[in-house]
């Protein structure tokens, strides 16, 4: 692709070289090719500019190629040319201005020409003349991105003048919001910007956001009497409040140099240190300077004396603030302005507000599927068998490492997860079938030494995992049709991976239903687990019965595995992160009861991204309380949310 | 018919013959009042092994005989050494920022000191000021008393909550577990003022001691050894008498001891706390030998790992949990030290250090299923004890009650 | 019964540590102490084995002092208490001349007393967060200004980042890391409002939260950058919803400080590209001596596998210590340190690291961009960087100075001019 594009490159050079001659691009480089070589955002503006400005027919590939890493260097004479990669490590280069291959060189006589995203973006900026009626459709494109990246007033008119005669309709309506964008920030015409302003009131968008909150940006200034005229205030400040305290107004004065520093206990210490004379400092010896008041009462003596600056009373800092207003006013001079932004803002913020929420209750529900879907299986081998499980996040590790493999033997994405699903199913149902009849059957009389032994297993396969896998991190990767997100605005969206796992979990709720209220097996696996000795009379084997209930169970988690390792990680420890969540969700759900588990995920889910909310900063502090809820909650319904009642309860 | 403690129980005497063999003998062979033959580092390790199994001693009384799976015993674990490392913290800062500030021209003020102290304990996790938890830390008597006490009051909260909800079984354990973590998450975090995931480092070096750790080495086995006695008499005395019987009871069939009158939420409670003590002091003897504690160490993971101990060491006795944790975590020490040889099969080598957790795991899984009554098995097979044959009929209704290979001791 | 017990567990394990230690006297032993189980596991045995390769080397170029070198290697297993009591074993019962190991801080506080008392001799590996000096360990990873700094400098004056979003895992790395930036940008005139921070814990996987919020960061019209110190496989899930959320390394970058090739291998890059990493080290780095260095790494351990900075530094800190040795005609560990001072040793990226009084590394910082292939492309190289074990961007620790060889002391106090102390403060 990038061979082509040089060709093509190369074809059009030859196309224009006659005219070219007389401006030649090579000169300009060569002028600066310290600052070229040096490739430093602070120092390579003029180069950018002498580029874009020479008037030169190659300034745009110039400029393109170099943005693309695709400039080298050739080390021996400093000239500059567009350069592609060809075999054994050799380089071959295209001079710019003729179009012609000027040689092959290996790499140690070269140097690539390293632009990074900030000059990169810089470069974008200059481009900009060329590409805005460029008539390919993907420069104006990177046109508009620019802009967009790095508003200027200069693009204004420009802009304007290419909104007209723009076939691309998508483009189209990117030009028109830009250039209301524009108009917003630079326009000269006050009357235009509030008419921008109010025209795009409402819009979601974050670039509008990002227009208008540098027009009400304010800075806060202090003055002796009254507010000076001219500017646009925002606000009059009065110390002592929560946002502006006295500390913070004094504070400001001492900035502005309109009051005295106060003094403070070190500078104290360092002033008695400077004035130690024979092991006194002003009469009082050193030794008893151990406390405050004896500091404050040496210090003060000092002070009078001249010899260091007085402490600042309360009374100094009442009158200081007395004297002075404080304010804070607009950086934007025009009031108009600042009101039909403000007004705006307030507008956009009530529904960024009731979006963000929106965003919150789709980011709890991804995360109830989750823990349903990695609870799933749980709430079949305990909540239905009581069974504990503890190997049960190992079975989802296991679903994640056979994804893996799969991954590595059909490296088709979209076929590999259509392989992957049923596989793990059979890995893990098989894992499970077997951990039944070797393990479990014997300890049914005797639940929490099920939970040694399975907890046994559970460190010997997470062991056995790191012996086959290594400890690294194995890459399980999406297809190329989950990739991305789902978009409602700029404040509401949600990935497509986490919107399959939802479907995966909503799909494993209706098969999970479907088998236990309709087929022989689920009919089969009720009566046994509520009376085993009945259901075994009226001729159901409850070892067959249990064994395969078991197998479904760690099925599920199986490909829960490959779910989640497609949104997470594929490690050894991916199921120890699960497994303590995964029994809470039973848990408080209510043992039995799958619907139990699906509200307990719903709760788990919505209280921790709820918490989050509330401690942006300390997602750790969202699951710590996340789980002293839980705590108190068992306390008050020790039998989950959705309790059985009667006989099935088994109590 | 009145027979004193010791006639009732003679294996504490025993016990006692043992502990007290061990001790001399390792005291003879240490580096710092013996003859050299055991390492500094081999001698804590004991003294650490020593702490393992008093904190199994109390999970044996919780489990064995009072029928609750706890999976947070680390918890109390944990704090008591949170408790005893502050103090330990404190003094020894304290003791550098005094030399250090006594170097200045001008004498320093308390509240210097004090930021002097906070400045060198929390500059690590970036911050400088103490936290309120820290009240107490200048002052040993007061932290001490914590040890037992902080434990004790959330073993209290804890389990007057569970018990009266009646929480039981599989929920509880899971609800410990819970416990566990949230605290372990807690203490992660750095606003909780415990230094975070760093913990508190450099515990063994006791402030203003200046004897070599050959010598404090053995000085903590003494401790751990004697706590370990006292731990080991203080639980067979409460489950020799009439007390001992009903926490059993409680363990057989918990709703007939109810039925019978007695207040089985209280029992629970007693043993529940006085478990938590125990596991508390044993932590606070613990970390100092360690030299370093931090949340990791109360993850949910350590408290499945003492059932696992009482297990394979066999529990409803109480010298099984001290043999189950001095067996496996030796062992444990022994595996992952890279000491154990390794074991060439041609075409692939079993290294140790890699097999050596799944073979532990298989090992539950084993004693689980074979060997219920875990290594104690062994003497009862010694001592010729056997069990009364019932046909394989329960005692109790209630799953999870003790089987009739259990009742037998 | 018990003690029987005890004492035959007992004396099984002592004599096996006895008979350990009384192998073979005419090799020099090295220690290797990193944990090749737990958590830990996945970044610290790559380590190991670089560590026995480069031994491999040495002894086929014939070894040390005239003696073979030998690894003594053990398992501490991520269990913090226990890299202590791994770390007396190594120097009481196998008598190791020095130390490889460590990767985490926390496990570094808890061999720092031990390594101290005995006086033993540690090499460690990997960037820290500073705010520590002990005479018996030789830092040979970034220090915050060899990383954070320079990397934060590269975002406010390259890519003119104006708002800062600081990610990190919540342990001590990142969060004194993140302190010291937080008071370097303050320095800078970002203001405090201009500055997010958020903790997670060990490898959390939900980011769609903490992304989101991020890019709502960007509505007040300023360019957003985010300093990531989010650590291990923690990684893996974040970048995953980054690239979901389709933010473009041009919009809003992101520059970790704890991801490597390592880490990448965990994940396709592709919608990744552009984002960067800083470090002392990356693997595309081109030199023969790397070029060297990688084919011997994927000769000995397979073709699949990657180099990273802690690696090089374990190779720059073993060759150094190497030299020191020889030229100390002794691995005595006084001497050894003494010769330390002033070692010189090439850089795989081209340059020279030299080893300072403050048993910190000069070496040049790097910053690279994330490729298709996993790789990075280097786009900035500054000269050598002197580390700093005190910082300068916090006021307690901008008054501290470490030098052990003029000055003997590692935590200096250059207002006072006294020495505050000469063990470390774990």
């Amino acid at each position: 692709m990038k061979r082509l594009y040089l060709l093509g490159l190369a074809a059009l050079l030859c196309c224009v070289m006659a005219a070219a001659q007389a401006s030649d691009i090579q000169p300009i480089l060569q002028e600066h090719k310290q600052i070229i070589a040096k490739s430093a955002r602070k120092t390579i503006a003029p180069a950018i500019d002498a580029i874009a400005k020479s008037g030169s027919p190659q300034a745009q590939t110039v400029l393109e190629t170099w943005a693309a890493k695709a400039m080298w260097m050739r080390k021996s004479d400093g000239v500059f040319f567009a350069g592609e990669k060809a075999e054994d490590k050799q380089y071959r280069l295209f001079d710019f201005d003729s179009g012609e291959v000027a040689g092959t060189y290996p790499k140690a006589d070269l140097k690539q020409i390293k632009p990074n995203s900030g000059i990169r973006a810089m470069i974008g900026t200059a481009l900009v003349q060329f590409q805005l009626i460029d008539p390919d459709a993907a420069r104006r494109q990177a046109a508009l991105t620019s802009i967009q990246r790095d508003p200027e007033v200069r693009f204004l008119a420009p802009l304007r003048a290419s909104i007209e005669g723009e076939p691309d309709v998508k483009l189209l309506a990117q030009k028109r919001r830009l250039e209301r964008l524009l108009t917003i920030s630079f326009d000269k015409n006050t009357e235009a910007r509030v008419n921008a302003i109010e025209e795009m009131s409402g819009d979601l968008g974050v670039d509008l956001r990002a227009t208008l909150n540098p027009l009400v940006a304010t800075t806060r200034d202090v003055a002796l009497g009254e507010v000076p005229s001219g500017l646009n205030i925002a606000d009059i400040l009065a110390p002592g409040t929560e946002f502006f305290s006295r500390t913070d107004a004094y504070d400001l004065l001492v900035i502005k140099s309109l009051a005295q520093p106060k003094v403070t206990a070190n500078d104290i210490r360092n002033a008695l240190a400077a004035n130690i004379d024979g092991g006194r400092v002003a009469g009082i010896p050193v030794a008893r300077l151990d406390n405050d008041t004896a500091r404050h009462r040496a210090y003060d003596i000092l002070a009078k004396a001249g010899q260091a600056p007085a402490r600042v009373t309360t009374d100094d800092v009442d009158a200081a603030l007395a004297s002075h207003v404080f304010f804070e006013s607009y950086y934007e001079p025009s009031p108009d302005v600042t009101t039909a932004a403000n007004a705006s803002l307030t507008a956009i913020g009530l529904r960024v507000g009731l979006n963000q929420t929106l965003d919150l209750a789709l980011d709890a529900l991804s995360l109830t599927s989750i823990y349903f879907l990695a609870a799933i299986g749980l709430a079949i081998t305990f909540g239905v068998m009581g069974v504990i499980n503890m190997a049960h996040g190992e079975f989802i590790m296991m679903g994640a490492y056979t994804g893996y493999v799969v991954q590595r033997i059909i490296p088709d994405h979209t076929l590999s997860i259509i392989v992957a699903i049923p596989l793990a199913f059979v890995v893990t149902f098989t894992a499970g079938v077997a951990m039944e009849r070797l393990v479990i059957r014997w300890l049914y009389a005797r639940p929490l030494e099920t939970l040694l032994a399975t907890f046994g297993i559970s460190i010997a396969l997470q062991q056995l995992a790191k012996n086959i896998f290594g400890t690294q991190a194995r890459p399980l990767t999406a297809p190329e049709w989950l990739n991305g997100a789902f978009t409602m605005n700029d404040v509401v969206s949600i990935s497509y991976i986490r919107i399959a796992i939802f479907i995966l979990a909503l799909i494993f709720l209706g098969v999970f239903l479907f088998i236990m209220k309709r087929t022989r097996l689920g009919l089969e696996t009720r009566a046994v687990t509520q009376n085993s000795r009945m259901a075994a009379s009226m001729g159901i084997n409850p070892g067959r019965v249990n064994m395969l209930t078991f197998g479904l169970g760690s099925g599920i988690a199986g490909v829960a595995g490959v779910a989640i390792g497609l949104f997470a990680k594929v490690t050894s420890e991916l199921g120890s992160d699960y497994i303590v969540q995964s029994f809470m969700t039973v848990v408080v759900g209510g043992v039995g009861n799958i619907w139990g588990t699906l509200a307990g995920a719903a709760m788990i889910g919505f209280l921790q991204k709820g918490i989050e909310w509330l401690n942006p900063s300390n997602t750790l502090a969202a699951q710590t309380y996340m789980i002293v809820f839980i705590i108190i909650f068992i306390q008050f319904r020790p039998r989950g949310i959705i309790a059985l009642k009667g006989r099935a309860a088994g109590d | 018919m009145q027979r004193s403690f010791i006639a009732k129980n003679p294996s504490v005497l025993i016990f006692f013959a043992c502990l007290a063999l061990f001790t001399l003998a390792v005291t003879v062979l240490s580096e710092g009042f013996g003859v050299g033959l055991a390492s500094t580092s081999f001698v804590k390790t004991l003294g650490k092994t020593l702490c393992l199994c008093l904190i199994a001693v109390a999970m044996d009384l919780i489990w064995g005989f009072t029928g609750i799976l706890s999976l947070g015993h680390f918890a109390f674990f944990g704090l008591g050494g949170y408790m005893i490392g502050m103090w330990l913290m404190y003094e020894r800062t304290r003791l550098i920022v005094v030399e250090s500030l006594s170097q200045t021209e001008i004498p320093p003020t308390p509240s210097e000191v004090v930021d002097a102290i906070g400045n060198q304990i929390f500059g690590v996790v970036g911050s400088s000021e103490f936290p309120m938890i820290w009240a107490f830390a200048d002052s040993l008597v007061l932290q001490l008393a914590l040890v037992v006490l902080v434990p004790g009051l959330l073993a209290l909260v804890f389990g007057w909550l569970a018990f009266r909800s009646r929480v039981t079984g599989v929920y509880l354990s899971i609800l410990t577990q819970a416990m566990t973590l949230a605290l372990a998450l807690y203490l992660f975090q750095n606003d909780s003022g415990l230094r975070g995931n760093n913990g508190l480092s450099g515990l063994q070096n006791l402030p203003g001691v200046t004897a070599s750790q050959d010598f404090v080495s053995v000085w903590f086995l003494w401790a751990s050894a004697g706590a370990l006695g006292l731990g080991y008499a203080l639980a067979a005395w409460a489950v020799s008498g009439k007390f001992g019987s009903v926490v059993r009871g409680i363990r057989d069939n918990e709703a007939r001891v109810r039925f019978l009158g007695y207040s089985v939420e209280t029992y629970k409670l007693v043993i529940f706390v006085l478990t938590a003590c125990l596991a508390a002091i044993a932590g606070a003897l613990y970390y100092p030998q360690a030299g370093i504690i931090n949340p990791a160490e109360m993850a949910p993971i350590a408290s499945v790992y003492l059932a696992v101990w009482v297990a394979i060491g066999g529990r409803g006795r109480l010298y099984g949990a001290v043999i189950g944790a001095a067996f496996v975590s030796l062992l444990s020490t022994w595996f992952t030290g890279g000491q154990a040889p390794d074991i060439p099969l041609g075409f692939y080598t079993i290294k140790w250090v890699d097999w050596w957790l799944v073979l532990l795991g298989l090992s539950f899984v084993a004693v689980t299923l074979f060997a219920p009554k875990g290594m104690g098995g062994l003497i009862d097979l010694w001592t010729r004890r056997k069990s009364p044959n019932r046909h394989g009929l329960d005692l109790g209704p209630d799953e999870g009650a003790l089987r009739e290979q259990e009742a037998s001791k | 019964m018990n003690f029987l017990k005890s004492a035959l567990t007992g004396s099984v394990v002592f004599a096996a540590l006895a008979s350990a230690a009384m192998a073979a006297e005419d090799t020099i032993k090295v220690g290797v102490l990193h944990s090749l189980s737990g958590t830990m596991a996945i970044s610290e045995t790559t380590l190991k084995d670089t560590m026995l390769m480069l031994i491999d080397q040495q002894n086929a170029k014939g070894g040390l002092l005239g003696k073979q070198l030998e690894a003594v290697v053990v398992d501490p297993a991520s269990d913090w208490p226990l890299f202590a009591e791994k770390a007396r074993e190594l120097l009481t019962v196998h008598d190791v001349d020095v130390i490889f190991g460590n990767w985490t801080s926390v496990s570094r506080k808890s061999v720092l007393p031990v390594i101290e008392e005995l006086n033993g001799l540690l090499f460690y590996p990997v960037q820290y967060e500073g705010e520590e000096s002990s005479k018996n360990v030789f830092y040979t990873g970034a220090a915050p200004n060899q990383q954070a700094i320079p990397a934060t400098d590269y975002f406010l004056e390259e890519l003119e980042v104006e708002k800062f979003a600081l990610l990190g895992t919540d342990y001590v790395y990142p969060r004194t890391t993140n302190n010291i930036l937080e008071s370097y940008l303050k320095q800078k005139g970002i203001a405090d409002s201009d500055i997010f921070v958020n903790y997670t814990p060990f490898g959390h996987s939900d980011w769609s939260k903490i992304v989101a919020d991020v890019v709502a960061l960007g509505a007040d019209g300023k360019k957003v950058g985010v300093i990531s110190t989010i650590n291990g496989d923690a990684n893996i899930g974040f970048y995953k919803e980054l690239a979901a959320a389709g933010v473009s390394a041009d919009d809003i970058p992101v520059i970790a400080f704890s991801v490597g090739e390592e880490e990448l291998t965990g994940l396709d890059t592709s919608n990744l590209v552009g984002h960067l990493a800083a470090w002392n080290y990356f693997q595309s780095a081109e030199s023969d001596m790397n070029t060297e260095f990688v084919e011997t790494w994927k000769a000995t351990m397979g073709e699949e596998r990657v180099t990273n900075d802690p690696m090089e530094a374990h190779y720059i800190g073993f060759n150094m210590w190497v030299n020191a040795a020889t030229a100390a005609g002794s691995t005595e560990v006084d001497t050894v340190r003494a010769a330390m001072y002033g070692q010189e040793y090439p850089n795989l990226t081209g340059g020279l690291a030299v080893m300072l009084p403050n048993h910190h590394l000069a070496k040049p910082v790097l910053i690279g961009e994330i490729q298709e292939d996993g790789q990075f492309d280097i786009i900035s190289q500054t000269a050598e960087v002197p580390g700093d074990a005190w910082t300068d961007f916090l006021p307690e620790s901008a008054l501290l100075k470490s030098d052990w060889k003029d000055l003997g002391c590692g935590m200096y106090n250059i207002e006072t001019k006294t020495c505050v102390q000469t063990l470390s403060n774990y």
